[in-house]
């Protein structure tokens, strides 16, 4: 949305990210991975379609697994955000992105981010996923490297670990 | 190679923690000051002549930069194999979507406006858009026939054949368009000034091929045009030459504007107007003896490369060598064709040809089975290619492959002949009809015939003053691995550890020419490079007297940093050189074609749902012999990877054409396979020993692409007894073949009672 097309005044929202509060100055209606990726410079979270088919732009907002692509900024307002970037702390990895390493859960990497968050979401969700609620739970992200069994032996070993620490 | 041996081992993806935690940098993450936002005005119609631009009000206009194809110093086109695809059309249309004019300004929300208040008026010519269409020649729409290429295959004498032959098999078959649906869209910064010459950052397979493509277009010298990778969000072939146009467009907008230029595709853009895996069309016609010996036979194998040359030559060469399978040919003719359509160009795509005349060859053995009355097993196991024996190309089989091993151990895995019969059983009742199938099939590696020695590639190892060592390679890693496998066999070579060494990124101005990334040839033709290039480090720093070996890390450190002192830089460099044994033959399409096959048997089982006619892969067995496997998770991954895309190639992916345009170019309406469609897909890997490439590997990137469809589709067959021929395979087309089979038994039934005889079923 631009100055030239956009009738509409920016607006401040704020929102929290990755446990940061943040305050933003734009348009309602931009989506909100367009400002994740050019005014807060997180670029972890990708744009594969931009219809909602790919979950390349997968984030979590109040716990809830979103594709950033479809939501609108002011949707945001007072959400709790949590993108690729708020997973690690510092430089030790969080078990998900432990596994997708050691399980070869990432290939040419652009799914990855969206899937991560996926799989937290599913990590979230269930104690003890099966094997069929992985996969279930991943079938909004697409991933065209993998065939996915490495990515779901991936979120299977993080839970395996989740509940052996 | 000892227990201490890093290749072999799973060890860290180089690039992996950045992927993980989405540090790494991707096109489109990247910023420069002052860059302005491309885009690209396409051809609505087919073919045609463009008679009028009009650039409508409500735009303004004088902020856009615009390039038409008279802003091109140099020559109007994408120089690869021909030079006729232009970079920007100029009158003549040959294609939807065909770049016309290119827009570049600092707002990239006021780019679709733009573009939509662009208006085009054209005089339309006729067009053809099917294979068929092309030869029928009743328009010529490239050349003086429509064809591009042809070639010639012959062994032995094919005429003599037919007569002593107890049953002639015959079977048509086609494959469509695939699209690669990389995730990542294709996408280039592009940067301009007088003294440094053109820069581009990109997601790309092919540094040097953007690299001449931009030296032609441009009119600039080599030094002055540089070509940078950016981490690629999946390519399989499709970012091998279309990023040489996106290049070239955003190259021309940065030497008008002076200001560096990013040109992103979205979705639709991308899956309408670059390269699809070619359509095509295989016609068998196969001597076979009552013991099921194949005598010889005829092999038709057509492609569409669409409306410019392009890559299609080099795709038609690989279908038709891999077009007569893993079996030996006593005589063939494989009279292969490359025509012309008025579709956006056909390019690479993972196989290359093969899997289009591979899904051919392992339908047309089934139904030869069924002919001569033999099981889908023995049919192969009787025809199979063994060691001393020629390939149809006359290439003798050298390598020790015992293709019945691999059979024999993908039906034990798979459970086959157990299976085999309780479907059988089984597929009397219910709403679900239950079906196993098998393929068998080889993957050339490296490029064909002469190519390896034409690409000449260079491969450099750096020695560094902190004890680590660089590998200098053009060789792009997009997903593959090939960052973490050329590593590994530096690292073994040298004797170092894996965290030692690293890959530079693919930078035009710092690495050699090592090839495109293309063909399963990085592990094996460019990792024999970085083993040679590596072990020159090695025997430079032992025969000038600075390292003794056994050494230590610390040991290498010092003797490289002692070099340098004197010498100031530490590099080797291995060039390419063809094995003294290898013999090809360009004109007569003879010799050896490969270095070496990758071999292979899967064995798929399916379900068909008779209420909806979809079907599910419900078990997949994939058994391959790649040489020495250089990272076990990494080829795992391969394997199911390309798995997986062949599922969505023989089951789901259906590109519907519109007078030569993609009328689906989205990911709503052009499906893939997701985790829950695909069933966990069981990977095994004989190693039987090789001699050719980085410490015994061979390609295996392709390979698994090549098996899946014809096994899918042999076990529908299975499942139904029904002949499908055609791939994509969508429930409508169950659905269809059924009926169609419905039809044909009642009308047999009812001509054989009309005769007063019995019905084919009762007679037996």
């Amino acid at each position: 949305m631009t100055d030239s097309c956009a009738s509409r005044a920016r607006s401040e929202i704020s929102f929290v990210i990755n446990g940061v509060r943040k305050t933003v100055h734009a348009y309602p209606m931009e989506r909100l991975l367009d400002v994740l990726r050019q005014q807060l410079h997180l670029t972890g979270t990708k744009e594969g379609c931009g219809e909602g088919e790919c979950g390349s732009c997968s984030v979590l907002m109040d716990g809830i697994l979103v594709n950033s692509c479809l939501v609108p900024l002011l949707q945001a307002q007072g959400a709790s955000i949590v993108t690729i970037e708020g997973l690690a702390a510092g430089e030790t990895l969080h078990i998900l992105q432990e596994a997708f390493l050691e399980c070869g859960g990432a290939q040419c990497g652009i799914c990855t981010p969206g899937m991560i968050l996926a799989a937290l979401h599913i990590l979230n969700e269930k104690r003890e996923p099966t094997m069929e609620e992985i996969r279930e739970g991943l079938s909004g992200n697409l991933c065209r490297c993998t065939g996915y069994s490495q990515i779901v032996e991936a979120v299977a070993e993080a839970a395996r670990r989740r509940a052996t620490a | 190679m000892n227990s201490d041996s890093i290749v072999g081992k799973s060890v860290p993806r180089k690039e992996g923690r950045d992927k993980v935690t989405g540090r790494s940098q991707y096109v489109d993450d990247m910023v420069l000051p002052n860059m302005l936002f491309g885009a690209t005005v396409r051809s609505q119609i087919a073919r045609g002549r463009v008679r009028k631009i009009t650039f409508s009000p409500g735009i303004p206009w004088d902020e856009f930069v615009i390039v038409s194809a008279k802003d091109i110093r140099g020559k109007n086109c994408i120089a690869l194999i021909g030079d006729d695809q232009p970079c920007l059309a100029k009158e003549f249309i040959n294609h939807p979507e065909e770049p016309i004019l290119l827009l570049a300004h600092p707002d990239q929300h006021l780019l679709p406006q733009a573009i939509a208040a662009v208006s085009i008026e054209y005089d339309p010519l006729p067009a053809v858009f099917t294979i068929e269409e092309s030869e029928r020649r009743s328009e010529i729409v490239w050349g003086e026939d429509n064809v591009f290429k042809t070639y010639l295959i012959e062994k032995g004498d094919v005429d003599a054949i037919w007569e002593k032959a107890d049953y002639v098999v015959e079977g048509e078959y086609t494959t469509g368009a695939q699209e690669q649906l990389y995730i990542e869209n294709n996408g280039m910064i592009a940067a301009f000034d007088a003294a440094n010459g053109i820069t581009v950052w990109g997601s790309l397979q092919c540094p040097y091929y953007i690299h001449k493509a931009l030296m032609s277009l441009c009119d600039l010298p080599a030094e002055k045009v540089r070509v940078v990778q950016m981490e690629t969000g999946g390519a399989f072939g499709g970012k091998e030459e279309y990023p040489s146009m996106i290049a070239g467009h955003a190259a021309l907008l940065a030497i008008k504007s002076g200001r560096p230029v990013k040109i992103i595709y979205d979705r639709m853009e991308d899956m309408a107007a670059t390269t699809k895996r070619h359509p095509s069309r295989t016609r068998h016609r196969t001597a076979v003896s009552k013991n099921g010996k194949i005598l010889g036979g005829e092999i038709d194998f057509t492609i569409d490369g669409g409306a410019y040359l392009t890559l299609s030559p080099v795709v038609l060469s690989r279908g038709a060598i891999h077009a007569g399978g893993p079996y030996y040919w006593p005589s063939v003719r494989i009279r292969a064709k490359a025509v012309a359509t008025n579709a956006p160009p056909h390019g690479a795509f993972r196989g290359f040809g093969a899997p289009q005349s591979l899904f051919a060859m392992e339908r047309q053995m089934d139904r030869i089975a069924q002919q001569v009355g033999l099981s889908p097993v023995e049919i192969r196991r009787r025809n199979f290619l063994q060691p001393g024996q020629t390939t149809t190309t006359e290439q003798v089989v050298r390598e020790p492959i015992n293709l019945g091993t691999l059979l024999d151990r993908a039906l034990e895995v798979s459970d086959y002949q157990r299976k085999r019969h309780r479907f059988t059983n089984e597929n009397q009742a219910g709403t679900k009809r239950k079906g196993i199938g098998i393929a068998a099939f080889l993957h050339g590696a490296g490029f064909t015939g002469s190519g390896e020695r034409y690409l000449s590639s260079v491969v450099g190892v750096e020695g560094c003053a902190d004890g680590s060592a660089r590998v200098l390679v053009s060789s792009t890693e997009f997903g593959q691995g090939t960052k973490t496998v050329l590593s590994q066999i530096a690292a073994e070579a040298l004797g170092l550890p894996y965290e030692t060494v690293s890959v530079a990124q693919s930078d035009t101005l710092e690495v050699p020419n090592s090839g495109p990334t293309v063909a399963s040839r990085t592990a094996m033709v460019v990792g024999k490079l970085v083993q040679s290039a590596a072990s020159g480090i090695k025997q430079t720093l032992i025969s000038s007297g600075l390292l003794r070996e056994p050494y230590s890390v610390d040991e290498f450190r010092t003797a490289c940093q002692r070099y340098l002192a004197t010498h100031g830089e530490f590099r080797c460099w291995s060039r390419y050189e063809a094995p003294s044994d290898i013999f090809w033959d360009d004109e007569e399409y003879r010799g050896e074609a490969y270095a070496a096959f990758g071999w292979a048997v899967y064995i798929a089982e399916v379900a068909v749902d008779l209420t909806t006619y979809s079907v599910s892969v419900d078990d997949f067995v994939a058994v391959q012999e790649v040489g020495k496997v250089l990272h076990p998770l990494l080829a795992r991954g391969q394997i199911i990877g390309g798995i997986a895309q062949a599922i969505g190639f023989s089951l789901y992916e259906k590109v519907i054409w519109q007078n030569g345009r993609m009328h689906n170019s989205q990911m709503t309406n052009y499906i893939m396979p997701t985790s829950s469609d695909l069933p966990p897909i069981r990977v095994f890997f004989e190693e039987l020993g090789n001699v050719h490439g980085a410490y015994g590997a061979k390609g295996l990137g392709e390979l698994p692409m090549d098996g899946p469809a014809p096994a899918i589709v042999n076990a529908v067959e299975d499942a139904l007894r029904v002949h499908f021929d055609s791939i994509p395979l969508l429930p409508e087309d169950i659905m269809d073949g059924l009926n169609e089979d419905r039809l044909t038994r009642n009308k047999v039934a009812a001509s054989s009672r009309e005769r007063g005889v019995g019905s084919p079923g009762s007679a037996r």
